[in-house]
């Protein structure tokens, strides 16, 4: 038996299996090997963002929150201010109500007074005229002593 | 191998399949295949010193290719063994993966060109040295017999002594006194018979592929049309070999699981 043709025969078969193994055998398995890195990688990364997208939320929500809680607090300072207004504006137009009144009741009575003078005047003129009558124990025409009785009138 | 002689067909095949065999005691039994042995050995030892390297580096975010291949192998072995046993895992899915990777490589010895290796050997072992342990029926038996001792184990751990005993008489025909003895020899024959079918069998498979590569490569040393022949088919039983390689490793696996799977039932 001839050795050395079988170890020829050997080492060519053997090359020609490792060969074949890198050509047909190591790349399934590798690309197994390298779906399953991508899968995980992939998985990995969503999680990452999820996480990312969360927190981001987190943070809008809170600013949100406070822009919120800061455009209430202008409003009610707003509403607080508009209230005082309010008060001061009521307080002015009762006080010029009041003082219309006031002026108002004030002129009713000076016509009043004014109109219970006349009143007293023409009473009195009378009285003097009457008086005058008595005095002279005869009747006062009245039509030709118009003017002396005006003029009377007028001086009461 | 000898060069100054001759080498008749036999011969050749002859001294790829003699052991390396160290008598430590008197009577044929008390022998020591140191061969297999050694490669057995060496083969688990770099298989699990592997597998630690990696999974020492283990991260849990993106796996490197290394880690990613060995999840994968790991998350087949898992989802075999969750297939067939529901219950605790902790023990068989270890089991079943040092079962398949150990025998995958032993079984993977057949790929190396013999004379390359016996040229290498014969510096330290010129009487013969067999490199697949797995075309050792002592290793293959070792192996099944394990699983065999573990099988035992897990019926009385879990059925209780008392309730293995039982099994033994009262399944699987029934519990009636008469059917005692047919019932018990039934179950003798599986229990002989298991761990024979689950060693014969791999040992059978590889030895054959042995002996197939060892035929083409004495048809290469007798012309140079020789040559080229068996190279060309020895690379087509080669590749076809990786399936045996795999499937046996796998069928292996498989009964392994299968047996102590079925120790954890009760009939």
């Amino acid at each position: 038996m001839n050795i050395n043709l079988t170890l020829f025969a050997q080492a060519i078969t053997f090359a020609a299996f490792i060969w074949f193994t890198a050509k047909f055998v190591w790349p399934p398995l590798m690309r197994a090997v390298e779906a399953r890195q991508k899968q995980i990688a992939d998985g990995l990364a969503a999680g990452e963002r999820g996480k990312q997208d969360l927190e981001q939320a987190a943070k809008r929500t809170e600013e949100l929150l406070r822009e919120a809680r800061q455009k209430a607090q202008e409003i009610l300072a707003h509403a607080d201010k508009r209230a005082v207004e309010l008060i001061e504006e009521a307080k002015a137009a009762a006080k010029t109500q009041g003082e219309q009144l006031v002026a108002g009741a004030k002129a009713e009575i000076d016509q009043e007074v004014f109109r219970a003078k006349e009143m007293l005047r023409a009473q009195v003129a009378a009285l003097a005229v009457t008086g005058a009558e008595k005095i002279l124990r005869r009747e006062v025409d009245a039509k030709a002593h118009a003017d002396l009785l005006r003029a009377v009138e007028a001086e009461l | 191998m000898a060069a100054e002689a001759e080498l008749t067909p036999t011969q050749y095949i002859g001294q790829h399949l003699t052991f390396n065999a160290k008598a430590v005691g008197d009577g044929a039994f008390w022998t020591l295949h140191v061969d297999t042995l050694a490669t057995a050995v060496l083969l688990g030892i770099s298989s699990i010193g592997f597998l630690w390297w990696v999974v020492r580096g283990a991260t849990s975010g993106v796996p490197g290719k290394r880690q990613a291949f060995i999840e994968l192998a790991f998350d087949f072995v898992d989802a075999q063994v969750k297939d067939i046993f529901h219950g605790d895992r902790r023990l068989i899915a270890p089991v079943a993966l040092t079962v398949f990777v150990w025998v995958l490589l032993m079984n993977s010895m057949d790929f190396l060109p013999v004379d390359w290796v016996a040229k290498f050997t014969h510096l330290f072992a010129p009487e013969g040295f067999r490199i697949v342990p797995t075309a050792d029926v002592n290793s293959t038996f070792a192996l099944a017999l394990s699983v065999w001792l573990l099988m035992i184990y897990f019926s009385i751990a879990v059925k209780g002594f008392g309730g293995w005993i039982h099994e033994l008489f009262c399944s699987p025909f029934g519990a009636n006194p008469v059917l005692w003895p047919a019932n018990f020899l039934f179950n003798l024959v599986e229990y002989v018979s298991k761990p024979l079918s689950h060693s014969l069998r791999l040992f059978g498979n590889m030895y054959a592929g042995e002996i197939i590569f060892l035929l083409l490569w004495m048809m290469a040393a007798t012309s140079l049309v020789g040559t080229v022949f068996a190279s060309l088919l020895g690379l087509g039983w080669a590749i076809f070999h990786i399936l045996i390689v795999a499937l046996q490793a796998y069928i292996f696996m498989m009964l392994t699981i299968v047996y102590l799977a079925m120790a954890h039932e009760s009939h």
